[in-house]
């Protein structure tokens, strides 16, 4: 099933062991570099200026002076080492700057050298360094190995997010004219098409149309799956991957399903055909709320009364820890719902409520566990209560399916480990890394497996599910293993002939 | 001699109150433009209040990350708070009632520093993760707090200082009045490194301590549905864009 590897990929034992440093082990491991079309379209100088060094320097003090949480991680790591044996990249690889406090030094020891006391006049001492091509080509490398999964900061004293730094510095290296090619070819593409895939609206279209004739066929119900809809009450705002890539498909025929069952009236905007947003993984403000703005925009213009998120894990952090900062006020929207909602809570809301019934027969050839999407777990929250991001989903699993089994508690909820391809890293030139980094979640996918049988993995982020699509064959699993939650939902819904 | 450590105090205090003052100020004043509390994360200013208090006395996400470094950290932190608090005989006259309760167990919180410390020390040498990533610095600020502590002990149990006019010396301090301090090596050291460590404190790793609570993904409360939070530069970003945007708008 696997095609032959490259390298070696990390063999599953019974338990994860923390391996031990391994210098430079990853250090030939870095993305493509954008092109200069792919660079101006979103900003920034299309190559490396030749006063790169001096313009990263004020763009380090710029940022320290915009972001306080950048300010305060850069000067109140105590190197105590809690965090280094926390990232699923150093877990799978060795390689020490894959440690988050490592990745973070090689940004704090430029801050060091160039604006603090201590390292302007005992550099040594302190750590600091002047920032060189060396230094800079190690940003390039190492903050492309950090799927800004935020796991770091859960375990640090201080919080200390890890993320945050990889952003600030991919921010910097974009200003100086060093960015990556899979992440800024595809914010240009949202820009200018409106999604991550650059599917134009014909295209969109036909593919929905194809969805109906599809669900009638299996199902006998004519589910429908609205573009463009002025009117409708809820605008869904979803990874475009729904639209062609399986699994996801399976789990937008759920949502559809979900919204014809409950007799909602929805609709997908050709204008905000996407929900991922990659500017979070750049960490440019800018970026970041112009894409987020189109939502504001389709929902305007729809006249829609509520905006719901389908399963995408980063564009779920966007969406409900940002969204209202970027693009708010919403006050022209429901106010009797939150915006936005994320697809799992209007399920649960619906299956609370008793306004759609579910038959978990239906899954009862499956043996099913879930993996917490990292921007979910940590960055976000789904209900009323803190932890309902963990909670909502297993209720609907369980309701969905009558074998439910969770992996090992080390590794879900806050806990969870990225599936390796998160943070604007899923991308064939990072292949090794994405298969590496997938060990710890593999790991404890063999454990539960072991133990009862698993036959599939459930998640709600679109990045993961392409992810281990890609790396479940590598540890000897299934790449059709990996399903959408609503997939589960769908599958279990109790659908009225007469609707 | 006496004088001249009164100067270097005072001095170094200076240093530490205006440098560590001015730090704090400019985390309070560097906007946090979004919404990054770790979840899950408190829904109220309370629960926030709450969250900190737990990373403050107990070390919560450090006790989740290890064991060992936990154990050693908070041993060291807890012994040196107590250890603050009994110093506080030499500086009340008459001696508050409860540091005279605390006073006599102020050697077993040193020895709690120095166990503290030591298995910090010795982290940074065994595991290779930690030795990776220390600066000579980070072993330099372990033995030099074990150093503190170890004078402080010493005088305690082997080379007594002169109690009654360290009093008065401290007393001196609060008073702004020179009092005579007579040569012991031992407190002369133990003086001088407090003083060192005052002044290094803004410009070092050791601002973790008002890190802590400017922390965005520890301070702040999960609530940004209910409540739009917005920076100022963000802010101005909006109404000059307003144009731009509302040229994607097809609307
Ligand atoms: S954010 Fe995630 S990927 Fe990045 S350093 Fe931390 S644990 Fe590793
Ligand atoms: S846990 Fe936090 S303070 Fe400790 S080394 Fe990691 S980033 Fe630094």
């Amino acid at each position: 099933m696997a095609k032959p590897p490259k390298f070696d990929v990390p063999e599953l034992g019974d338990y994860t062991v923390t391996p031990p440093v391994m210098p430079d082990a990853m250090s030939h491991s870095q993305p493509f570099v954008a092109k200069a079309t792919h660079q101006e379209a979103i900003g920034f100088p299309g190559e490396l200026i030749d006063n790169w060094q001096e313009v990263a320097i004020e763009k380090l003090g710029e940022l320290t002076g915009k972001y306080r949480g950048l300010q305060v991680y850069l000067d109140s790591c105590v190197k105590c080492g809690a965090c280094t044996d926390k990232c699923h990249y150093f877990l799978g690889t060795g390689d020490p700057k894959n440690m988050p406090v490592a990745r973070q030094d090689l940004l704090r020891k430029v801050y060091r050298r160039y604006y603090t006391v201590a390292g302007k006049y005992f550099p040594k001492l302190v750590g600091a360094e002047d920032l060189t091509k060396d230094v800079l080509d190690d940003w390039y490398k190492y903050y492309h190995q950090c799927s800004q999964c935020r796991r770091c900061s859960v375990y640090c004293p201080y919080g200390i997010d890890t993320a945050e730094v990889s952003m600030a510095a991919r921010e910097i290296m974009d200003s100086v004219g060093l960015g990556q090619k899979y992440c800024n070819e595809i914010i240009g593409k949202v820009h200018k098409i409106g999604n991550n895939l650059g599917l134009p609206e014909a295209a969109l279209a036909d593919t929905l149309e194809g969805l109906e004739e599809d669900v009638l066929e299996d199902d006998g119900v004519p589910v429908k799956f609205p573009l463009d809809v002025k009117g409708a009450d809820v605008l869904l705002v979803t990874p475009s991957a729904d639209f062609f890539a399986e699994p996801h498909i399976d789990g937008l025929i759920g949502y559809a399903k979900v919204f014809h069952q409950a007799g909602l009236s929805w609709t997908v905007s050709s204008h905000a055909s996407e929900a991922a947003n990659f500017g979070l993984f750049i960490g440019n403000y800018d970026n970041m709320r112009k894409v987020a703005l189109r939502i504001r925009e389709a929902a305007l213009e729809l006249g829609v009364k509520r905006i719901v998120f389908g399963e995408c894990g980063h564009a779920w952090r966007v969406g409900y820890s940002f969204l209202n900062t970027l693009a708010g006020p919403f006050d022209f929207l429901d106010s009797n719902y939150p915006v936005p909602q994320h697809i799992v809570e209007v399920t649960h809301d619906l299956i609370q409520q008793g306004r759609i019934k579910l038959d978990a027969e239906a899954n009862d050839d499956k043996r099913v566990t879930f993996h917490d999407s990292c921007n979910v777990a940590r960055a976000s929250r789904m209900g009323s209560k803190a932890g309902g991001q963990f909670v909502l989903p297993r209720e609907i699993i369980k309701a969905s399916c009558n074998h439910f089994y969770e992996m090992p508690a080390n590794t879900v909820e806050e806990a969870t480990f990225c599936c390796g391809g998160g943070g604007g890293l899923l991308t064939d030139d990072l292949v090794e890394l994405r298969v590496k980094g997938a060990m710890p979640r593999m790991q404890a996918l063999k454990e539960v497996h072991d133990q009862h049988n698993i036959t599939h993995m459930a998640a709600i982020c679109a990045i993961c599910k392409s992810q281990f699509s890609k790396v479940l064959p590598y540890y000897g699993f299934e790449m059709d293993q990996i399903i959408s939650v609503h997939q589960l939902v769908g599958d279990a819904l109790i659908m009225d002939t007469e609707h | 001699m006496g004088t001249v450590i009164s100067v270097v105090l005072y001095l170094t205090l200076g240093v530490f109150v205006v440098g560590t003052l001015r730090r704090m100020m400019r985390y309070a004043s560097t906007p946090a433009p979004l919404k990054i509390p770790t979840t899950p994360a408190p829904t109220t200013r309370t629960g926030v209040v709450f969250r900190l208090g737990r990373e403050v006395v107990f070390f919560e996400s450090l006790f989740k990350a290890s064991k060992w470094t936990w154990l050693f950290g908070w041993l060291f932190h807890a012994g040196l708070f107590f250890v603050l608090l009994a110093h506080l005989r030499y500086f009340t006259e008459p001696v508050w009632w409860w540091v005279a309760i605390l006073a006599p167990f102020s050697p077993y919180f040193g020895f709690m520093m120095l166990i503290g410390l030591a298995g910090l020390l010795a982290r940074r040498f065994l595991v290779d993760r930690v030795r990776y990533i220390s600066a000579p610095s980070d072993y330099l600020m372990l033995v030099f707090l074990m150093a503190i502590a170890g004078s402080g002990l010493l005088m305690r149990f082997e080379l007594h200082a002169d109690i009654v006019q360290v009093k008065q010396f401290a007393l001196g301090l609060l008073a702004f009045e020179f009092a005579g301090l007579s040569f012991n090596p031992v407190l002369i050291l133990h003086l001088l490194l407090v003083a060192v460590l005052m002044f290094i404190f803004p410009f070092s790793k050791l601002l973790h301590a008002p890190g802590l609570f400017f922390s965005p993904s520890r301070n702040q409360v999960d609530n940004p549905r209910e409540r739009r939070h917005i920076a100022r530069w963000a802010k101005s970003l909006e109404s000059h864009s307003s144009g731009k945007s509302s040229g994607n708008s097809r609307g």
